[in-house]
């Protein structure tokens, strides 16, 4: 990228010649199906096509310069870094797993929504501005220099470390069971092959790489994502724009859920791993714990957000504070396109399989049509789909279909009639997605130890070389132990995922917004908040999981941030008030953080 | 230098009550709604039960506006007081 001025005015002309290059490729794939391709060549089709194009921005974008390395050079414009950050967001288990959840959980789950659109309100108005106009690197950066001292910086990498270990590991599970359903190799082999994808795109160019492969993946994902709900919509007549059309779904949802007898008929027997219908789709209970657990799950979700690095680093890349505060609402945006359609995608899903009416409907109907049809045959071979005719009637009732809700976004393809290079489109989705996400949990990782450990603690007087080839050598170990760990299959997908937001908040949360927005908080004060948030969220997350504790008020290990968080504000409250007030030089740099004009804190120090 | 710091002071007093009006706004639309959804459900909103319709959009779509606005609400606080970038 020898033009770098000339490819960034060029941006929206080079992205837009991409996404039609790529719809271009979705129609030579189906032109493919019609002259008689099998299904399995076209999932190949799109899976290396689009590995082979993320690699290529990766190669283009390789990088010795630290600026570009750890920051994109800082000239990623607001529009554009809001793709990038859509795509770091939503990981597989946003692609695939969410309507799955909502299918499956109904009102309850959709906590996930609210909590993973909402906390970007916290990113905006309480953090990124401030980071932005700081300068660093990395957020332990931040904590290392606003607080001081390297215990301090320790204690931020620490957390850094296990929320995004946790969550990279699932990522990369991710990326590997759709290489393994694509491809046709064995998952164990699978891992090792997508970590050789996530790592072209970083590897060489590391933030720079990551923010461009990024934008191409948010591209194909949504595209992937927003098709076949669009399709599928208008061929089973549901309308042209589904999302703000499904409410009478929904109505019709809850007639037939009492027709079914949802709810009342229980699973006879239960089935390792899948489950059968139980939840009605849109009652929520008047029970105040069952209110409990809803916010509290949401107050784990945002806080997280607002405190993942993976996330927050994004947000050094833009050219200036106001456009880090910008990039934030696109982000947003970006993202919102998915999870609004998530819920639609799973009601209109779930009234193909109910609805009797509906040609594609399969409750009530004779169990031994049911078994003919292509998609249950597939899906039952391997393992995600069971039916069992538990009263011996011969006709399917809604507590004899079991499946796994993973499956929702994946099959709603093949339900619905839609033909079978949409089902290449979704894969490439949900890689896409995947991979993107972790890609930024990799960087983040590697850069917190190779910044903040290597450089700042252990040998300030690395030269720059030394130190990109440190933080490579460091990416490639993190995600070969992270390959190492999916390849055990530890964790279902979404529980991990829902850790690594509880322990970002219950070690960083209050550290980072009190850095912000309170002068009086120091270096004690922050240090016994993280150290305490942390341990204390294990301790209960431990307790509640193995140590056979009964969670409190329905706070169970999907919510132990609530705790750690709690134990985090006050350890930090009490020490920061028990010590002395930071000197005059912090104060002064809270005071310049807060304003946008001006260098950058971290500039004026050198 | 007296008059720059007084426009600071300013600054951050504007910015800090932006900030706690957005935070209560997202607040009601986080937590507030949420904890009603039973209650909400009983009303009907083109079909949809309310407090569904709270949580699977309603609540996504005041944070996507929301947003949007305090962007430029905080960009105006910021060229008033002189401390915008240039």
């Amino acid at each position: 990228m020898a033009m770098k001025g000339t490819f960034i005015d060029n941006l929206p002309k080079v992205y837009g010649m991409y996404t039609g290059g790529f719809l271009v490729f979705i129609a030579l794939m189906a032109f493919a199906e019609s002259m008689g391709m099998s299904a399995e060549a076209i999932g190949i089709w799109f899976v290396t096509f689009t590995v082979f194009i993320y690699a290529y921005i990766g190669w283009m974008s390789r990088t010795m310069q630290v600026d570009a390395y750890y920051v994109a050079g800082r000239e990623v414009p607001p529009v554009f870094n809001g793709m990038a950050t859509g795509a770091d967001w939503m990981s597989g288990a946003s692609f695939v797993a969410m309507a799955g959840g909502i299918y499956m959980g109904g009102h309850p789950y959709l906590a996930f929504v609210v909590g993973w659109t909402g906390g970007y309100v916290l990113v905006a108005v309480l953090m990124a501005p401030y980071l932005r106009k700081f300068g660093c690197y990395t957020v332990p950066d931040f904590i290392g220099t606003r607080y001081g001292g390297n215990l301090a910086r320790f204690l931020a990498v620490l957390v850094l470390i296990v929320a995004s270990f946790t969550y990279v590991t699932a990522q990369i599970n991710a990326t590997g069971t759709i290489a393994a359903a694509v491809l046709q190799i064995p998952f164990e082999l699978a891992v090792w092959i997508a970590l050789g994808a996530i790592l072209l795109c970083a590897m060489l160019g590391g933030m720079r790489a990551v923010t461009w492969t990024q934008v191409a993946q948010y591209i194909v994902l949504i595209i992937a994502y927003l098709v076949p709900v669009f399709w599928m919509s208008m061929k089973q007549g549901f309308g042209s724009f589904p999302q703000f059309e499904y409410g009478a779904a929904v109505a019709k949802l809850a007639e037939l859920e009492v027709m079914h007898q949802v709810g009342v008929l229980k699973p006879v027997a239960a089935q390792a791993g899948l489950s059968a219908l139980t939840v009605k789709h849109s009652v929520a209970s008047s029970d105040p714990i069952a209110a409990f657990r809803f916010v509290t799950l949401v107050a784990c979700m945002m806080m997280g957000t607002a405190s993942l690095p993976h996330i927050l680093m994004r947000y050094f890349t833009t050219p200036s504070v106001r456009d880090a505060r910008r990039s934030v609402a696109w982000s947003l945006l970006f993202i919102f396109l998915l999870y609004f359609t998530a819920p639609a995608l799973a009601t209109l899903t779930k009234l193909q399989v109910l609805d009797p009416s509906l040609a594609t409907s399969i409750i009530g109907k004779s169990i031994a049509d049911v078994n003919a049809l292509d998609w249950v045959v597939k899906w039952s071979n391997v393992g995600f789909l069971k039916i069992v005719d538990s009263n011996g009637d011969g006709i399917l009732q809604i507590n004899e279909f079991f499946m796994r809700g993973d499956i929702v976004v994946l099959a709603t393809p093949e339900i619905a009639g839609l033909p079978a290079f949409i089902s290449g489109l979704v894969a490439a989705g949900g890689l896409a997605a995947a991979m993107s996400t972790a890609d930024g949990l990799l960087l983040a990782i590697a850069n917190a130890l190779s910044h903040d450990l290597y450089y700042k603690m252990i040998d300030p007087k690395a030269d720059t070389k030394k130190r990109l080839i440190v933080a490579r050598v460091l990416l490639i170990g993190i995600g070969a132990a992270g390959s190492a760990v999916a390849s055990l299959r530890l964790t279902g997908i979404l529980g991990s995922v829902a850790w690594a937001f509880d322990f970002a908040m219950s070690g960083l949360f209050f550290p980072l917004v009190l850095g912000v927005w309170w002068k009086r908080a120091n270096r004690a004060g922050a240090c016994a908040g993280m150290a305490v948030g942390l341990a204390v969220g294990s301790w209960y997350l431990y307790m509640v999981k193995w140590g056979g504790m009964a969670p409190w008020w329905g706070i169970d290990d999907l919510r132990f941030g609530i705790i750690g968080a709690l134990a985090s504000l006050i350890a930090m409250v009490v020490v920061t008030l028990m010590t002395a007030p930071p000197d005059a030089e912090t104060q002064a740099m809270v005071d310049e953080i807060r304003v946008p004009k001006g260098k950058s804190v971290l500039d004026m120090s050198h | 230098m007296s008059s720059g710091d007084s426009q600071k002071d300013n600054h951050w007093h504007r910015t800090k009550g932006l900030m706690i009006l957005h935070l209560s706004i997202w607040f009601i639309f986080s937590f507030v709604v949420h904890w009603f959804a039973s209650n909400l459900n009983q009303i009907t909103f083109f079909g949809w039960p309310l407090g569904f319709y709270m949580a699977a959009q309603g609540s996504l779509i005041v944070f996507v506006v929301q947003l949007f606005i305090f962007v430029k609400q905080q960009e105006k606080v910021d060229r008033e007081c002189g401390v915008a970038e240039d």
